[in-house]
């Protein structure tokens, strides 16, 4: 029996998540395929290969895996995965879609955003917004379920696995790849980010004014608050929380931010939190390592200042 | 066209659940409760279609306790033509969940099928997809845009590092993000017309269909509290507290 991980890449790379659901994989002591999906995809396989506790890469390589699309890569989940004790990936949108699908059709349960394995069924993962911990235990033959990325260190390299070639089942036709709108940015991925530096509503207009020169600085990543892109300051995908992205980085900067308990879903696991609030009975305070009550219009450039010196 | 909606009854998203003493659950005995809000905008996005005149019928189902028609006049109240309780004292799980869905699916033979992307209880985004894979579906999850066109639906999905368009074969399952409408307030008036409208009930024991849960909750427990953090009086003590903290 063993563990068939579906990797998660961009194109160029297999994403630093895929390497987090490796090291979280090693639980179960049992040899780990990591299945790659895509089209030109060679150098991915490869790629894949490298990564340390990696035993087989299955390289599925298909024209319509160019933008590989829910319905097609559960269909080849599914055609995999029967041999497989656990089918697991990161909690990120991509498998968010694939795998409840796979689970359904392999009539199995899904354990979704599993934060720690305690026994080879036994997952705990946050519920109502992180406030409460549950501990599941799962009863199926097949265990399917995603684990949040930033709950286990990422697989360095180290590997030289076997790549196998597998058959790919032609494309459902269920659905049609239109086109995609990602944001470029020479800043790192939300998700893994060292140092990320999040607002809130307060900031207005001046968003990005504000916060990038101090992102920059740290070579950080940008988040925000669902009040800031609600309201049109920052772009959607850079959402923090429990219906946004989880974070945990070792400095999380929390400018303009109430701390709603939606917002610390998604970031109150980062390593130190900076808050900068004008309401000194903010809740962002209580999750605070380093609180200071000013205003952000101020006390932002003052900072982005003293630490550029 | 006809779209059905999935309704699911929860507690309030601004209150913070407790744990009962014992660990077994959370405690949500006289809790206040209402619609998930991921499917209140599955609603209001079924409504506006009716009223742009693309749908000609809305339903809401939930599946759940007697209590989960509050949820349902909810719907009622925002537009919904007609709505339907499955019922049931189980404890319920996505896949199970799924199953009945796929019943009343096939009962009511709608194009479309509205879902939120996640509940915020259990958090854990599956219905959807499941439902999508038994009626072998398409899917279009994290729907921030909603277009129909002919025979598909073209929908735009938020995603990791931003969006995409996928278009669906109807009939298709999608699932909401926040950000694809803001549902509308509702007045008293079309609540009172909600509490005289019927309530269609199904009993999910009748249906035959296996929901047993495949999940056990072994205990629940309140996260690790932070560690008690410190004001800094200005500027300069934050960055000599950074640098002590070595991560500049
Ligand atoms: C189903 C659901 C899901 C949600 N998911 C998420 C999610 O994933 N992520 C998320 O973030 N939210 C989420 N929310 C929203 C969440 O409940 C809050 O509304 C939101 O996080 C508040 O954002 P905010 O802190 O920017 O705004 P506010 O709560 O309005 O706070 C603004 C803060 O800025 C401070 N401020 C104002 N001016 C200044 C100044 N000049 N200097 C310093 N400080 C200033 C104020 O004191 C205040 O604390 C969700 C809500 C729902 C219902």
């Amino acid at each position: 029996m063993s563990i068939l991980i579906l990797a998660e890449h961009d194109g160029n790379h297999i994403k630093q998540s895929t390497r987090q659901a490796v090291s979280a994989a090693a639980a179960w002591q049992l040899p780990i395929h990591l299945l790659v999906a895509g089209s030109s995809s060679e150098s991915l396989a490869k790629e894949a290969s490298g990564i340390a506790g990696v035993a087989k890469v299955l390289h599925a390589e298909a024209a319509h895996f160019e933008h590989p699309l829910a319905e097609d890569v559960a269909a080849l989940l599914v055609q995999l995965g029967a041999d497989y004790k656990v089918i697991l990936s990161a909690h990120t949108s991509f498998s968010k879609s694939v795998l409840p699908r796979v689970a359904a059709l392999l009539d199995v349960a899904m354990v979704s955003d599993v934060v720690s394995i305690t026994a080879p069924a036994t997952y705990v993962r946050p519920i109502y917004a992180g406030n409460v911990l549950s501990t599941v235990e799962s009863s199926d033959a097949i265990q399917v379920l995603t684990i949040r990325a930033t709950s286990f260190a990422a697989a360095t390299d180290g590997a030289n696995a076997e790549v196998a070639k597998v058959n790919v089942p032609p494309s459902t036709g269920l659905s049609r790849w239109v086109k995609e709108d990602k944001t470029v940015s020479d800043r790192p991925e939300l998700s893994s980010a060292r140092v990320v530096v999040s607002g809130g509503r307060s900031l207005g207009e001046r968003f990005n004014e504000l916060l990038e020169p101090l992102a920059h600085r740290f070579g950080g990543a940008l988040g925000a608050t669902r009040a800031a892109v609600d309201a049109g300051f920052a772009p959607n995908d850079i959402q923090v929380g429990q219906t946004g992205t989880i974070v945990a980085p070792e400095l999380y900067f929390a400018i303009g931010i109430s701390g709603a308990m939606q917002h610390l879903a998604g970031m109150k696991d980062s390593k130190i939190i900076v808050a900068i609030n004008h309401d000194p009975d903010a809740p962002i305070f209580q999750y605070a390592d380093y609180g200071l009550v000013a205003n952000l219009f101020e006390a932002v450039p003052e900072l982005t200042a003293a630490l550029s010196k | 066209m006809k779209v059905l909606v999935a309704v699911k009854h929860v507690v309030d998203y601004n209150i913070k659940p407790r744990v009962k003493q014992d660990g077994s659950d959370v405690d949500i005995a006289g809790v206040k409760m209402g619609i998930n809000p991921f499917d209140e905008i599955a609603v209001e996005e079924a409504v506006r279609m009716k009223e742009r005149g693309i749908v000609t019928e809305v339903v809401a189902v939930t599946i759940g306790k007697t209590n989960s028609q509050d949820t349902l006049r909810h719907a009622l109240a925002m537009g919904a033509d007609r709505v339907i309780l499955v019922e049931t004292e189980a404890e319920l799980q996505p896949l199970g969940v799924a199953k009945l869905l796929k019943a009343v699916v096939e009962r009511e033979q709608p194009r479309l099928i509205i879902l939120g992307k996640q509940a915020i209880d259990d958090d854990l985004g599956q219905t959807g997809q499941m439902l999508a894979a038994l009626i072998n579906a398409g899917q279009g999850t994290f729907a921030s845009v909603l277009e129909v066109k002919g025979d598909e639906i073209e929908v735009t999905r938020e995603i990791d590092g931003g969006t995409d368009v996928v278009a669906l074969k109807l009939p298709a399952v999608v699932t909401t993000d926040l950000r694809l409408n803001e549902p509308r307030f509702i007045k008293l008036p079309a609540m009172m017309m909600a509490k005289k409208k019927p309530i269609e009930n199904i009993k999910a024991a009748d249906l035959g269909i296996d929901i047993a849960p495949r999940l056990k909750q072994l205990k629940v427990a309140d996260p690790e509290p932070r560690k008690p953090g410190i004001k800094v009086a200005n500027v300069a003590e934050l960055v000599e507290k950074l640098r002590l903290a070595e991560v500049l």
